[in-house]
């Protein structure tokens, strides 16, 4: 993992991102905090020589579904909308197990309960920083779960084509 | 080729960075003044001719003012400099301050990877594979979907955080536009990665020193020139700023240099989008004799950056705006369609003929 203090610098700056993104009041500003944080992955998959998938997530997720959030956001005038009160006693207790069930599954995890961590990703030989070697991989090796994931994706466009809601007087096809 | 140490790489990007930023910023400047004196000339005026002339004396006859008009993107940046800039009571200040910059980065970071000329030496600096940033990389074409498709923000930025219902409906025209139109522009360089077998752009020129993809591919070149008109904002699409609706859209809360500094993105977006044109339809710095004297290739991708520039500003005096329902339907039923089918035809192409 390349160097040891852009690595630093880059978590604190992901961390930080995801904090303010929770705590931030404004939805405007949350989306701006993850948005940084998705940028700070992005970096980090470029010092794991993952110059492919740094693009991609740039592309994908800053760029596509981000866009997409606060184009929302900015039509409904969402950032003014006042957030549910969470602090009645119902919702401290729901608040309170949900982190804990949290915090259980990950030291269950790292105590090593689910099996050990670590075999199957170190059976994969590392990727090439070469695109091509990815796609030679994505069509051979892993073709079956990117087919399977393809057509989950056509479904779900497919769904939501005939599931929108229709204007007065149109009919469904 | 020797394996360049990581100071050399480093200091190879400094020195590569710092002229083509200059250029660039120069570039920005006088294609200002090209499209005020070209849309001038195409509706029968002058455009600007006072600022700044060569004054040839002749006998007998008042003297001859050549270049009119030169000096006038310097007067620009200095009346831009000094204009009041004022901040709306009830902006959302931090984004307000952020949005000119968020314009401005994108618009830099995409020269990182253009390639401007073959490889050639300069005493210790070699710049090899080709003249450009970061020259070799292999996601390169990706690189520049993802940075222009990061370009979105500051504009949508700009139009939220002034607080004015004009440029809020200027962002989330622009936001609206930009979505439907990336995708064409995104299937639109698939042809010229698929032809070239990779994603690198020098690569993508190499592969087009005999036959420039635009000839292979007509219609991915048409494609992805009207979806980076699309992405750039400019006219038919200019939709986020139409004067008659929104006075001026995004922008109409920013001054001084702020203002200035949407508008310097704009051109070198402007810019930097002809360039990729070039590269990936155009045979980029390629031409005669460009591998016998590579500095032929500054020429030939600056002459091909002015004709698309040249054609971009004849496109804005030419077309009406687009109504925005028809800018929808052009983007999903129209370009969208024909750019999976051209993607589709290159790759049987391939097939059958490669």
């Amino acid at each position: 993992m390349g160097n040891p203090i852009l690595f630093i610098i880059l978590a604190v700056i992901a961390v930080a991102a995801a904090l303010m993104m929770i705590t931030s009041r404004n939805a405007v500003h949350a989306a701006l905090f993850l948005i940084v944080n998705f940028m700070t992955v992005a970096v980090f998959y470029l010092l794991l020589k993952a110059p492919f998938v740094a693009m991609v997530q740039v592309t994908v997720y800053a760029g596509a579904i981000m866009v997409l959030f606060l184009f929302v956001i900015m039509l409904l005038g969402a950032e003014k909308l006042q957030g549910v009160n969470y602090r009645t006693l119902f919702g401290r207790v729901v608040i309170g197990l949900l982190g804990l069930a949290l915090i259980v599954t990950f030291a269950l995890a790292l105590l090593g309960v689910f099996g050990p961590a670590g075999v199957e990703a170190a059976t994969i030989p590392p990727l090439d920083a070469d695109p091509a070697a990815l796609g030679i991989r994505l069509f051979e090796a892993y073709v079956l779960p990117f087919q399977i994931t393809a057509v989950l994706l056509l479904v779900a466009a497919i769904g939501v084509v005939v599931l929108r809601p229709r204007n007065k007087g149109e009919k469904a096809e | 080729m020797d394996e360049l140490t990581t100071s050399q790489i480093a200091l190879r990007a400094v020195v590569v960075g710092l002229i083509v930023t200059f250029a660039v910023i120069t570039g920005f400047a006088y294609t200002t003044l090209l499209e005020r004196k070209l849309l001038a000339r195409l509706q029968a005026r002058i455009g600007p001719n006072r600022a700044g002339y060569l004054p040839i004396p002749r006998r007998g006859k008042s003297e001859l003012r050549l270049l009119g008009g030169i000096m006038q993107p310097a007067a620009d940046a200095v009346k831009l400099f000094f204009k009041e800039d004022p901040t709306p009571a009830q902006a959302d200040k931090p984004v307000y301050f952020l949005a000119p910059m968020l314009t401005v980065i994108p618009a830099i970071l995409i020269l990182a990877v253009i390639p401007w000329a073959g490889p050639f030496k300069l005493g210790n600096l070699d710049f090899s594979p080709y003249f450009a940033i970061a020259p070799g990389v292999n996601v390169g074409v990706l690189f520049v979907l993802a940075i222009t498709s990061i370009g979105v923000y500051g504009i949508a930025l700009a139009g939220w955080a002034s607080n004015s219902k004009y440029a809020v409906l200027g962002g989330i025209r622009t936001t609206a536009q930009m979505i439907s139109y990336e995708l064409s522009l995104g299937l639109s360089v698939l042809p010229p990665i698929m032809l070239a077998n990779s994603m690198d752009l020098g690569e993508i020129v190499n592969a087009q020193s005999t036959l420039w993809f635009v000839f292979l591919n007509p219609l991915a070149a048409l494609i992805f020139y009207i979806g980076a008109l699309a992405e750039l904002q400019r006219s038919p699409f200019d939709l986020l700023e139409a004067e008659q609706e929104l006075s001026a859209g995004y922008v109409v809360e920013y001054g001084g240099m702020r203002f200035g500094m949407f508008f310097m993105a704009e051109y070198m977006k402007m810019i930097s989008l002809s360039a990729i044109a070039a590269v990936l339809f155009f045979g980029g710095y390629r031409g005669p004799f460009v591998d016998q004297v590579p500095a032929l290739g500054f020429v030939y991708i600056i002459l091909k950056i002015f004709l698309s520039l040249c054609l971009m500003i004849w496109i804005r005096a030419s077309m009406p705006r687009f109504r925005y329902d028809q800018l929808m339907q052009f983007g999903w039923k129209v370009l969208f369609p024909l750019a999976i089918a051209s993607f589709i035809a290159t790759g049987i192409g391939i097939v059958l003929f490669g």
